[in-house]
């Protein structure tokens, strides 16, 4: 009786025992892979792993956070998380260490973690966007891709490339509907062109004749070059169809580069070049920034070890302990200076300096052609937005599949969105 | 003529029999062949039937997460819940069976009616519950949990089960002078024990498989197969060969536990269905 009650009970925690909850992106494989390091080095700090897909992660975290029940003591959450929740008190202080380097860290993305000046969060890996391209078919079709090509050129080069029959789309592009899916693409695009979500007042501007514009060279050029079932097409779908050989130009995340330069997980691995975002008639404005960082959440009753862990795996340190284990290409991108300042890293990773300049160049918190009253750059940093988001991405889905035109969409968003943002009590 | 025209027909039958079952079966199968390719060939396209095997999926899995550990919780949690279940249920079951009451069939279909209450709805009062009973991450509160979720279903079969067995012959017993437990333990069930088996198989089923509250309710201790699967889908980066070989080591107890068992369970889902 006495076995059956333990074996039904499970274990009991041991003190100083850490519970971190990650996404399962590789960066955070390698973190928890050589996790063992850490352990070695403070034998008194047990580490136990939860690792989720992003969305399940993020349902499951806030349950637990909106609760206070104390599940975790360690969570992964992005930089659109950590402004929010901290101002909700979800988040605990961070104050680091006096060893360690903040002035290492890229600026763009330490700007994010902190509200009223207080850091919440130390970054992990961070991502902007770029441009990929096949040199082989561009060679073929006579183009040449400039290093900060515009969209006029991106489609142009698209129609060049394209060749259904044999399965060769010039044009790959996010399609799959969902804040952090195809709107990450779109709000960056719709930047470039001059566009943005809210004007002054939190008024809703999604019928503006740049988002028209934007989103009908997205449609157009989808249509035209893009893979058929586009719009079931997010970050993986279309990483797998470059991969494969079926794409001509791709922009997304700068992450992609590590991937698809990787032998084992890429078949064009010898036939990659890569170029900035391209621009579009405005020209400026925040672009994409993404950082996965390593936060406390307030509930947590191992705060003091928690620090200590999340120091470790955010300094400098562990950057030469994954070079030293994985190679210079595993390295967490985007952080920290040093890492782009590295030769070993620049020789492993062509395409550092690309996105040590996307990340810099992001300016998530910059101005859009009119002021807004929102941060964040392919995301409005506001709590409303994931519903937002993920509505407005079912409708420029909708217009990808021929379901609604453009204008149908967007009126029909202009609507929904000026509802929510009433209900929220942003607009009144 | 005729001879050659059944033997057609049943040639047809048996053809239409395989076509489906093969059909039913091709996503178990592309799951368990997607494991043993690289994760290139695992989403090209068009997809390769033909390909150079490889374990390595199988590698980085149980390099990644220690199997062992979900899989002792899910049998320990599927099989605990099962029991405790039919504990509950069969006695209930039997009172309504055979001792109706003016309100026993809205009382099943209460029962029944809970089962269509989306479980994201209580998400919030059950997590404060389980924090304040200190049953988060506990094979105990799964074990509750699963228990509770499959009583409708355990009740109602068991219930039509004990519907098929005449009274007659537990009024036999009662003649003879038999006591209400030993009518229960050495006439009822003993009758139905093929009908007992098959409700004790499907709630394992359902509890192995059940994801929502696996998720939701554990972390590291308690955590099941459904969360080991859960940990190997990822948004930046290829893993279709690495989560199929992880679902493919997931459902592979149960599918074995459901192939040995199969003539049971086919056995007491048909059970009275012919008199």
């Amino acid at each position: 009786m006495t076995a059956v009650g333990m074996l039904v009970a499970g274990g009991a925690q041991a003190a100083g025992t850490l519970t971190i909850a990650t996404v399962n992106n590789g960066d955070m494989i390698i973190m928890k892979r050589l996790s063992g390091e850490f352990e070695k080095a403070h034998p008194d700090i047990h580490l136990n792993w939860v690792t989720l897909e992003e969305n399940v992660l993020r349902q499951r975290v806030t349950t637990d956070i909106a609760t206070h029940a104390g599940q975790f003591d360690i969570l992964t959450i992005g930089n659109y998380e950590v402004p929010i929740w901290a101002k909700q008190g979800w988040l605990a202080e961070l104050k680091p260490g006096p060893d360690y380097d903040m002035n290492d860290i890229v600026p763009s993305v330490r700007a994010g973690l902190s509200v009223d000046s207080r850091l919440y969060a130390l970054p992990f890996y961070a991502e902007s966007v770029m441009t990929y391209y096949r040199t082989d078919l561009f060679r073929k079709a006579g183009v040449t891709m400039p290093q900060r090509p515009t969209y006029d050129q991106i489609r142009t080069y698209a129609d060049r490339i394209t060749d259904k029959d044999s399965q060769t789309y010039g044009l790959c592009l996010r399609g799959k509907p969902g804040w952090g899916e195809n709107m990450a693409y779109v709000t960056s695009l719709v930047n470039t062109f001059g566009g943005q979500w809210f004007g002054e007042g939190w008024k809703p501007m999604l019928d503006s004749p740049e988002w028209k514009a934007a989103l009908q060279w997205y449609v157009s050029a989808m249509k035209a070059d893009g893979p058929p079932g586009a719009t079931s097409n997010g970050f993986n779908e279309n990483l797998a169809l470059f991969a494969s050989g079926h794409c001509g130009i791709w922009v997304d995340s700068t992450v992609a580069g590590g991937l698809l330069f990787d032998p084992k997980q890429s078949h064009v691995a010898d036939r990659i070049g890569f170029a900035a975002a391209p621009t579009g008639p405005y020209g400026k404005g925040p672009t994409w920034l993404w950082s996965w960082n390593l936060a406390i959440p307030a509930s947590s009753r191992h705060a003091d070890d928690a620090r200590i862990f999340i120091e470790w795996a955010t300094s400098k340190a562990y950057v030469q302990l994954v070079a030293q284990h994985e190679g210079w290409v595993a390295v967490p991108a985007g952080t920290r200076v040093s890492t782009y300042d590295n030769p070993d890293y620049q020789k492993a990773a062509p395409f550092a300096t690309f996105v040590h300049t996307a990340i810099d160049t992001a300016d998530p918190n910059g101005q859009t052609k009119q002021p807004r009253p929102y941060g964040g750059a392919q995301f409005v940093g506001i709590a409303p937005f994931q519903a937002i988001g993920t509505q407005v991405g079912q409708s420029v889905a909708a217009t990808l599949s021929g379901q609604m035109t453009v204008e149908q969409a967007l009126a029909g968003a202009q609507a929904a969105v000026t509802r929510t943002m009433r209900q929220s009590g942003y607009l009144h | 003529m005729a001879r050659t025209s059944t033997h057609m027909r049943h040639a047809a039958i048996t053809v239409l029999a395989w076509g489906i079952a093969l059909w039913m079966f091709f996503p178990i199968l592309w799951m368990v062949l997607t494991g043993f390719k690289s994760e290139p060939d695992a989403i090209s396209t068009p997809p390769h039937f033909f390909f150079s095997p490889t374990i390595s999926s199988y590698q980085d899995v149980f390099a990644r997460e220690n199997y062992w550990h979900f899989a002792t919780n899910s049998v320990v949690i599927s099989a605990m819940a099962t029991v405790v279940a039919l504990l509950v249920s069969v006695p209930a079951a039997y009172a309504m069976a055979f001792l109706p009451g003016p309100r026993t069939r809205m009382t099943l279909l209460w029962m029944l009616s809970t089962r269509m209450l989306p479980s994201v709805g209580v998400l919030v009062p059950i997590y404060l519950l389980a924090r304040a009973t200190g049953l988060l991450d506990s094979r105990t509160g799964l074990i509750v949990i699963y228990m509770l979720t499959n009583l409708p279903i355990t009740v109602w079969m068991l219930y039509t089960f004990f519907r098929e067995v005449p009274v007659a012959i537990l009024e036999a017993g009662r003649m003879d002078g038999a006591t209400r437990w030993q009518e229960v333990t050495q006439v009822l069930m003993p009758l139905a024990l093929p009908g007992i088996a098959s409700t004790g198989l499907l709630s394992l089923i359902l509890c192995w498989n059940e994801t929502f509250w696996s998720l939701n309710l554990t972390s590291s201790i308690a955590a099941p197969l459904t969360t080991f699967i859960a940990s190997f889908s990822s948004p930046e980066g290829l893993f279709f060969a690495k989560l199929s070989a992880a679902s493919t080591l997931a459902v592979a107890p149960i599918m074995v536990f459901g192939w040995v068992s199969q003539k049971q369970l086919v056995r007491g889902l048909t059970f009275g269905a012919v008199k």
